[in-house]
């Protein structure tokens, strides 16, 4: 592969290592892309909780079962880490934590927070 | 800056600020979540037909739906090339949000008291 310059280009996703920082930014937008995904599910939920008696309880059985609270579980990790990695990019924009050091270890601290919360909702919810 | 026409400083403020108001959202039903968790209909529909947890709801659907527009919009930009399926991917996430949006709203209308 070359730009139109002819320079080369090394784009080896299997021999690029990247930095912590790369891996909390490409996560953001994959859990983004998955969250937009389940928008339309959320509102349907959010409808059918609020329609009547029994549509309360059809979303309560739901959520309740096993695959769902799996489910839950992994939509509770993908939440928050894009709101850690989501804060912490608010911070950058404030120009806080943008010195190396200070960002990878941030960075590690999203992966952290976000596996945390994971596992109390895991510890809540299984 | 100009504030008008093309200009990439206006979504990213936008994300941004909606950011924000999520991020406070999210918190603000953890420590209900926290206070008390509701498992029952009448309990339930009565939360969300309070007027502050409603509003509150409303402007959260909102900003949701801003929020994920921009997003969507910047992946969509940056990996789909050829333009008549970047439009067409545009337009189609686009209705998916505005019919979300109008829907949320329309539930929240619907249970908040007349």
């Amino acid at each position: 592969m070359s730009t139109p310059t002819g320079r080369p280009v090394f784009l080896d996703l299997r021999r690029i290592r990247m930095p912590v920082m790369a891996v909390v930014s490409i996560l953001h937008r994959a859990t983004g892309v998955v969250m937009v995904l389940s928008v339309p599910l959320l509102v349907y939920l959010f409808d059918l909780s609020l329609r009547d008696e029994r549509g309360f309880q059809s979303v309560m059985a739901l959520l309740g079962s096993l695959p769902l609270r799996l489910l839950g579980v992994l939509l509770a990790w993908v939440l928050a880490h894009h709101f850690f990695a989501g804060v912490r990019f608010l911070l950058l924009d404030l120009e806080q934590g943008v010195d190396r050091r200070p960002a990878r270890q941030t960075a590690w601290m999203v992966h952290a927070a976000a596996a945390i919360t994971a596992l109390l909702v895991a510890g809540g919810l299984l | 800056m100009s504030w008008r026409g093309a200009n990439g400083l206006r979504p990213w403020l936008m994300q941004r600020l909606s950011a924000v108001y999520i991020a406070g959202f999210l918190l603000f039903l953890l420590f209900q979540l926290a206070a008390g968790p509701v498992f029952a209909f009448e309990a339930w529909r009565a939360w969300v037909a309070g007027p502050l947890v409603n509003a509150a709801l409303a402007l959260f659907f909102v900003a949701l739906l801003i929020h994920a527009w921009v997003g969507t919009r910047d992946v969509i930009m940056d990996y789909v090339k050829p333009m008549a399926l970047r439009f067409s991917l545009l337009v189609l996430f686009g209705l998916v949000f505005l019919v979300s949006l109008f829907w949320s709203l329309r539930v929240l209308f619907s249970v908040s008291p007349s």
